[in-house]
């Protein structure tokens, strides 16, 4: 499965949604991820692809990992997933 | 009802190990915060803490006692043993069955547990100490205070995450007002500065790597700090006729509950509680100079906490001073209400505030007077002390000078 299937899957698990009703264009509070949703979603990823994601509720853009998105988070996890190989 | 004042005081922190030099450290504005010392730190993200310095436990205690007491044990003791050696109140015949103690934790003996786990998960033995479970329990430091004390009226522990001193304070309060206690001892201790412990709290994505800055709009969240705080609580007439000294008056406790989110502050959840501790001393908006603010330094407390003081205090907001004292102790969770409480007794007691260390830059989402890095000289005779807890239970204790 590609990153970007296996972000939607768990973007969709967390949101309670169908996979179709994930886009690239959506953010994560349009599919009802709150903030703690958000911290869950990043512990997912974290597992399923075996990297770190530096990212802190408390300053979001501070960490390279950008979240205004469904598109800019399969981005920022392609690139960890890179960076790792 | 009786006046309620406080007449002993003891600590140990990132600060000091004692109360002068805890308020000598908030006075200079001095940062206890630094780098974390635990096994395995190498695998944590968060590497720093307000931790206790240059701490023994072989300079205090005995082989027994060390089997018995967890390090939050022997904060309390340490810390116990102080406030009531300033206070000169010993316990015997019918005061010490009228008197107690109540304390607030969090996690309790977390380094037993911490230790133990290691023992058995890792290390793959099959057998512990056989004191482990009363050395983990979390109302073995209230035990053996009273066991020290000879404190044989109510007692026992509070949790209540971040509020649980706030709320051990203001219920020994509630007990000596109404007569039921004669005298109590009352405040919290902490010890979670451990690998497991830092663990959990990275998880949650809220720990700042660097400083805590509450506040400052540059703040990127919270340090875990550890320690105790313990003071003796006694009726003023008690206390005039023994000629002890008072260093405050007690004058009101509320506590509410968010019913809302288990990690979001609610504005109102916390406007209520100082609405209500307001209440309780029947005391005017206008009487309040110095508010000690939880301040964690995450983004959602802080601007949380200074709408909902809006709110409360209205036009006299701008009055106000408002600092976060874990800017340099950390935030010692359990037991931070009672650290905090020191800041409180500074301010009426010695007419110094402190401040907020670390503040960099202006938030106009906390646009209140936060006393940005250095201590300030200022007249208050009321002041209240915030604690607002994960599970949204928030403790307002209202305190006056006498």
């Amino acid at each position: 499965m590609s990153v970007q299937k296996k972000v939607i899957q768990i973007i969709a698990d967390q949101g309670l949604i169908d996979v179709a009703d994930v886009t690239l264009a959506s953010t994560l509070d349009e599919l009802g991820i709150n903030s703690l949703g958000v911290v869950e979603s990043i512990f997912s990823l974290e597992e399923e692809f075996d990297i770190e994601v530096p990212f802190n509720s408390n300053a979001p853009a501070d960490g390279d990992f950008d979240i205004s998105s469904v598109a800019s988070i399969v981005l920022a996890v392609e690139k960890l997933v890179a960076e790792q190989a | 009802m009786n006046r309620v004042v406080i007449t002993g005081s003891g600590t140990i922190n990132a600060l000091g190990q004692n109360v002068p030099e805890t308020l000598g450290a908030m006075r200079e504005g001095r940062c206890g915060i630094g780098p974390l010392k635990c096994p395995n730190v190498e695998r944590l993200s968060i590497k720093i803490g307000g931790q206790v310095q240059n701490f023994d436990e072989a300079n205090h205690f005995n082989r027994q006692q060390i089997a018995l007491y967890d390090r939050f044990t022997q904060f309390t003791l340490l810390a116990a043993r102080e406030a009531m050696a300033q206070s000169g109140l010993s316990f015997s015949g019918e005061l010490a069955e009228k008197s107690g103690i109540i304390l607030g934790t969090a996690a309790g003996g977390m380094n037993t547990w911490d230790d133990n786990y290691r023992a058995v998960y890792e290390k793959g033995q099959n057998r512990v100490h056989p004191f482990v479970v009363p050395k983990l329990m979390n109302n073995a430091a209230t035990s053996h205070v009273s066991m020290e004390f000879n404190l044989r009226g109510p007692s026992l522990t509070v949790s209540t995450a971040c509020a649980s001193s706030n709320h051990a304070i203001g219920l020994a309060f509630q007990m000596v007002r109404s007569g039921m206690a004669r005298a109590m001892i009352a405040g919290g201790s902490e010890a979670m500065l451990t690998f497991g412990g830092m663990k959990a709290w990275e998880g949650l994505r809220v720990m700042s790597k660097t400083a805590c800055r509450p506040f400052s709009a540059n703040r990127s969240g919270m340090v875990q700090g550890e320690g105790a705080g313990v003071f003796v609580l006694e009726t003023y007439e008690d206390a005039k006729a023994r000629d002890a000294e008072i260093f405050a008056e007690i004058v009101g406790f509320s506590m509410t509950s968010d019913a809302a989110n288990i990690v979001l502050p609610s504005k109102q959840g916390g406007s209520r509680a100082m609405c209500g501790a307001l209440l309780d001393a029947k005391m005017d908006v206008k009487e309040i100079g110095y508010i000690n603010a939880h301040g964690t330094g995450t983004r959602a407390n802080d601007k949380t906490e200074c709408t909902a003081i809006i709110d409360v205090f209205g036009a006299h907001s701008d009055q106000l001073m408002v600092s976060s004292t874990k800017s340099m102790h950390g935030h010692l969770i359990g037991a931070t209400g009672a650290v905090e409480m020191l800041a409180c007794i500074m301010a009426l007691r010695d007419g110094i505030i402190a401040p907020t260390i670390g503040y960099e830059s202006y938030d106009p989402e906390c646009a209140l007077d936060v006393v940005p890095n250095v201590a300030r000289d200022a007249r208050v005779d009321g002041v209240l002390s915030n604690a607002f807890a994960f599970g949204g239970m928030n403790a307002v204790l209202a305190l006056k000078a006498v």
